[in-house]
């Protein structure tokens, strides 16, 4: 029964209905020996950060394929420092345009994945931040 | 530290909440030492446990009661128990996707829990969970379990009512809910009523309840479509009832006290298993398993000699008998 477990919250912020990418990460961090917490569609940022206070989570990775990652990704990092849990791990997938990722890595955003990334270096990526 | 982490948690801190419910699952050794100052906090919380197969909508059902005891004022929490892999030892939990309406709402505190390997049965962890969320605040407990296996069984010790969840159209209806979770509903829904095979259903478990022993309690059958919310205000209705039953007829506090036994029970059993671990230093099993191995001794025999051997040298060395009470 002992033994920490890595916690990790996929969510989908916005308005659109793709979650496909978003399940198949679910599902690999799943095999990878995580637990991991899925919220459905259309979340808010508001939504996510409490879900994430709520489950205790080590990470959130945000899936967001429509194009407002500038807005979403700050709103969420402000909210995590506003709530005192900036300590908590956001990485990002999705649609995301290189030139944009400077600008969130700026606002603590810890990783982007783009289309085509090995879900294995998502497991990689997780298992060193946490530990 | 501990009185801080409490203080914190009974004036309602959720994020010290949250913390204390991971600590109790990674770590329930040093956890306890804070349980043990909530303890005097806790029982205050009506605890409701809600079951039945995957996909009959518990959590829809728990969703829709929770918004209206929202509305009549009530603070909420929900634990929502899904199944770890037995083969990675990581777990998908996705009931939050059918509350999601709920989570802004500070009065409601939603947890998602795996079982962590526990064969299926309440852990540890869920039952320390009840306390956090009991000294969080919370007036109703939800204890939302995976429809198989031991988990149902157990939950009659834990929660103060059964809500047994089924719906129709799952093939042979009944297998699905028989063999010993039948008797611990004490309420029956059946969700998704609109769908074909309801009059059956409804028979087949009516049926099995005339079998029933408990005169004083017949289970209520109820109908309930919960995603558009029909009959939801009847289950709520039902479960006041059971409670006022239970209430009345002293059973409330007979559960309570086989709750109290069983989770004595358990933590036993594990304190025994940890003290075993510690006990038992490699080389002195190794001697005994190689021994066994090679069938110059039973493992029967080896275990009862070892247990001989544990309870002496615990008794005159730890085991204090000074307890006045």
């Amino acid at each position: 029964m002992e033994g920490k477990k890595i916690r990790v919250l996929i969510a989908k912020p916005g308005l659109d209905g793709h979650d496909r990418g978003a399940k198949v990460v679910a599902r690999a961090l799943r095999d990878a020996g995580m637990e991991v917490i899925y919220t459905g569609l259309r979340q808010t940022p508001e939504q996510i950060v409490e879900t994430a206070i709520q489950e205790d989570v080590d990470v959130i990775g945000l899936s967001i394929l429509s194009g407002a990652h500038t807005h979403l990704f700050p709103k969420v990092m402000e909210l995590l420092k506003e709530n005192n849990v900036e300590d908590i791990i956001v990485i990002g997938g999705g649609v995301i345009p290189e030139e944009d990722i400077p600008e969130l890595k700026k606002v603590g955003v810890a990783e982007i994945f783009t289309p085509g990334t090995d879900t294995r270096d998502i497991i990689k990526f997780i298992e060193q931040k946490v530990k | 530290m501990e009185m801080e982490i409490v203080e914190k948690i009974t004036n309602g801190d959720r994020r010290a909440a949250a913390k204390l419910i991971t600590l109790v699952e990674n770590n329930f050794s040093q956890a306890q030492d804070i349980l043990k100052k909530i303890y005097n906090y806790t029982g205050n919380a009506l605890v409701i446990g809600i079951t039945g197969p995957p996909g009959s909508g518990k959590s829809t059902v728990t969703d829709k009661i929770t918004k209206i005891l929202r509305g009549q004022g009530k603070t909420v929490g929900i634990i929502a128990i899904d199944p770890t892999s037995p083969f990675t030892g990581g777990a998908l939990l996705g009931d939050r996707i059918r509350m999601q309406d709920l989570s802004l709402d500070k009065g409601v505190f939603i947890r998602s829990m795996s079982t962590r390997g526990h064969l299926g049965g309440l852990s540890q962890a869920t039952q320390a969970t009840v306390k956090i969320l009991d000294a969080l605040g919370k007036d109703v407990i939800f204890i939302e379990t995976v429809g198989v296996g031991q988990s149902e069984v157990d939950i009659v010790k834990v929660a103060d009512t059964v809500v047994l969840i089924s719906m129709p159209g799952m093939g042979d209806d009944i297998q699905i809910i028989k063999a010993g979770i039948m008797e611990i509903g004490d309420i029956f829904v059946i969700n998704k009523a609109d769908k074909e095979g309801y009059e059956r259903l409804a028979t087949e478990i009516e049926m099995m309840l005339d079998l029933n022993q408990n005169k004083r309690w017949r289970p209520p059958v109820l109908k309930t479509i919960a995603t558009d919310n029909v009959g939801i205000k009847e289950l709520l209705k039902e479960i006041n009832r059971h409670i006022e039953y239970l209430k009345e007829s002293g059973e409330l506090e007979q559960r309570r006290r086989e709750s109290v036994k069983k989770e004595m029970f358990d933590l036993i059993q594990e304190q025994w298993k940890e003290i075993l671990s510690t006990f038992i230093d490699n080389g002195f099993l190794n001697k005994i398993v190689t021994k066994i191995v090679k069938r110059e001794e039973d493992p029967y025999t080896a275990v009862e000699k070892l247990s001989n051997i544990l309870v002496h040298s615990y008794t005159k060395g730890g085991v204090k008998s000074d307890r006045k009470d």
